[in-house]
């Protein structure tokens, strides 16, 4: 397969785990590299099941959907009970500890990182908890640059929002490396 | 950096059929937005005011259809989108269009039926409703992108294709080319082939409005420059009047389809790979194409001799390309997020020299490389 990673952002509908995805690939041509994204969601505005897939790799990219993550982030126990399994060997699993309690045994690593609450609680706003996760990924797993990833987000989030979202983006930076010392 | 990789960007399926129709001129959209087709209207709401254009959100897309046809006899490139429940409702219109010989364009990015169905999931069941949905023997043409980038150029060829030869032009998408999002390098402005309809040379006075020459195609003239004509879907002689003489309604009914039939070499496009010595041949299309071509890499990774045959142009069938499969391959197989739509007119016209094998699915996801490459593994043992 190359130098391919493949992502899968899982969660509740109005997460915003869409957008993250688009941002993820949106940063990863910024590198330079090839990427692709795909999404499955419900009809609901808010709720219901939502993931977005990205394929960022140097090779043309054919079947755009993820069968087996490398990367994996669950934003809701649903999404990690849902998903867990397909987790591709050697794989890491980036998991919000505001609302999954339960993990299943991988053959893979974990992370357990509070995503959720630290936007709720250091940004004062839950929406950017995408954000908070993306920086995350982007640290544990190096699949993109921060710089690349910084511009991508600040392209794709509404005017007048730049601030909190860069905060949220380090704030998601600085858990992963916390995280990476004592969860990992 | 490189000038492409500066020029690369992330785009959605949706987001390049409308910059590629936006690129081919179209200045009028009107539609009632439905998922997965919404990114259309809202990209052509906030573009087309801009440009000097038109965008209306209609009450429903009989009425979509219906104004853009109005506004198309008026001289502006004119474009809907919609998905399935929508491209019911705009099949007598498009009848109309055909009949009476407006270019206009049609995006149904299709999604899961039928009837309402999964209003988020893919599908690819309309396909035999885009050549047959509407009633009588009407003429059609439908194009089929596979990546974002095709939907982009796919998007100017309807809009070219349709102001060449007069009629309505299906684009049609599936919601995982529509809302996938990918990176595209788009062309410049000046790569890219404009075609515009041809207008009279006639004075008012002694133009007919349905007066063909040697092309098959008459030239147009737009209302509001000092041409009265009739448009109807009645059949309707040169002057545009409504007839029941039967021959003119036979020889326009004739030309309608002769527009196409003479032309198909313009009409047809497709792609292939690995093609040359392939025993194993997959024909497929639209999103279905990338798990088949996926899957045919795979398959000659093993040494098998498989081939992609995929066409661009739905519609009118490529009776000489699937005629020339025919007589090379054992087996074709067809792929599709249907029950076989296509699969019917492949095997129609393969007529028992080559065995044709359908790969389906209808649960509103896209089908793996894996089981196409197992339908591959089936045939060779």
């Amino acid at each position: 397969m190359g130098d391919r990673t493949e992502l899968r952002l899982s969660g509740t509908g109005g997460q915003g785990l869409i957008l993250a995805g688009i941002i993820m690939a949106d940063a990863a041509i910024r590198d330079g590299k090839n990427s692709i994204q795909s999404q499955s969601y419900g009809p609901e505005a808010r709720g219901g099941a939502s993931r977005a897939e990205v394929i960022i790799g140097d090779e043309e990219i054919d079947y755009p959907k993820v069968t087996n993550p490398n990367v994996l982030l669950v934003m809701s126990q649903e999404a990690c009970d849902k998903f867990a399994s397909d987790l591709a060997s050697g794989g890491v699993i980036i998991a919000d500890s505001t609302y999954v309690q339960e993990l299943p045994a991988v053959d893979g690593q974990i992370c357990k990182l509070p995503i959720s609450q630290t936007a709720r609680e250091e940004v004062g706003r839950e929406m950017v908890a995408n954000v908070v996760a993306l920086g995350a990924v982007a640290r544990i797993t190096g699949v993109v640059s921060r710089a690349a990833l910084t511009e991508a987000l600040m392209a794709r989030i509404p005017r007048g929002t730049e601030e909190i979202n860069r905060k949220a983006l380090e704030l998601g930076w600085q858990l992963a490396e916390q995280g990476s010392t004592g969860v990992l | 950096m490189s000038r492409v990789v500066e020029l690369a960007r992330l785009m959605q399926g949706n987001e390049a059929a409308a910059e590629g129709a936006l690129a081919a001129g179209v200045r009028f959209f009107a539609g009632y937005p439905i998922t997965p087709s919404t990114e259309l209207a809202e990209i052509m709401a906030e573009r087309l005011p801009r440009l000097g254009g038109k965008f209306i959100q209609m009450e429903d897309e009989m009425a979509s259809m219906a104004a853009i046809i109005g506004a198309s006899l008026a001289g502006v490139k004119s474009l809907t989108a919609t998905s399935g429940p929508g491209f019911s409702l705009m099949q007598e219109n498009i009848g109309f269009a055909a009949m009476a010989e407006v270019p206009c364009v049609i995006v149904n990015v299709q999604r899961s039926g039928p009837s309402t169905g999964m209003p988020t999931a893919p599908a690819q069941g309309d396909v035999m409703q885009a050549r047959w949905g509407t009633h009588g023997d009407h003429p059609v043409i439908a194009l089929c992108p596979s990546s974002v980038r095709e939907a982009y150029d796919l998007a100017v060829r309807s809009v070219n294709l349709a102001e060449k030869y007069r009629m309505p032009v299906i684009l049609l998408m599936d919601e995982v080319i529509g809302h996938l999002r990918e990176r595209v390098v788009l062309p410049s402005p000046d790569e890219i082939e404009i075609v515009n309809r041809r207008e009279t040379q006639e004075a008012p006075a002694d133009y007919y409005a349905y007066r063909a020459d040697e092309t098959g195609v008459p030239p147009m003239a737009n209302f509001g420059t000092g041409y009265r004509y009739h448009v109807t879907g009645l059949a309707h002689d040169e002057t545009g009047n409504p007839t029941n003489d039967p021959d003119k309604a036979e020889s326009l009914l004739l030309r309608l389809h002769d527009k196409l039939g003479r032309n198909l070499e313009d009409i047809l496009i497709e792609d292939s790979r690995s093609l040359d010595d392939a025993e194993v041949v997959v024909l497929a299309y639209g999103a279905t194409a990338r798990p088949a071509r996926q899957a045919v890499k795979e398959a000659r990774r093993q040494n098998i001799k498989a081939g992609l045959y995929r066409p661009l142009t739905l519609w009118p069938f490529p009776t000489a390309s699937v005629d020339r499969l025919a007589r090379q391959a054992r087996t074709i197989i067809v792929p599709e997020m249907n029950l076989g739509q296509y699969r019917i007119e492949v095997e129609r016209t393969v007529r028992g020299r080559a065995s044709v094998v359908g790969v389906n699915r209808v649960n509103g996801e896209l089908i793996a490389p894996g089981e196409i490459l197992q339908a591959i593994l089936e045939v060779v043992k």
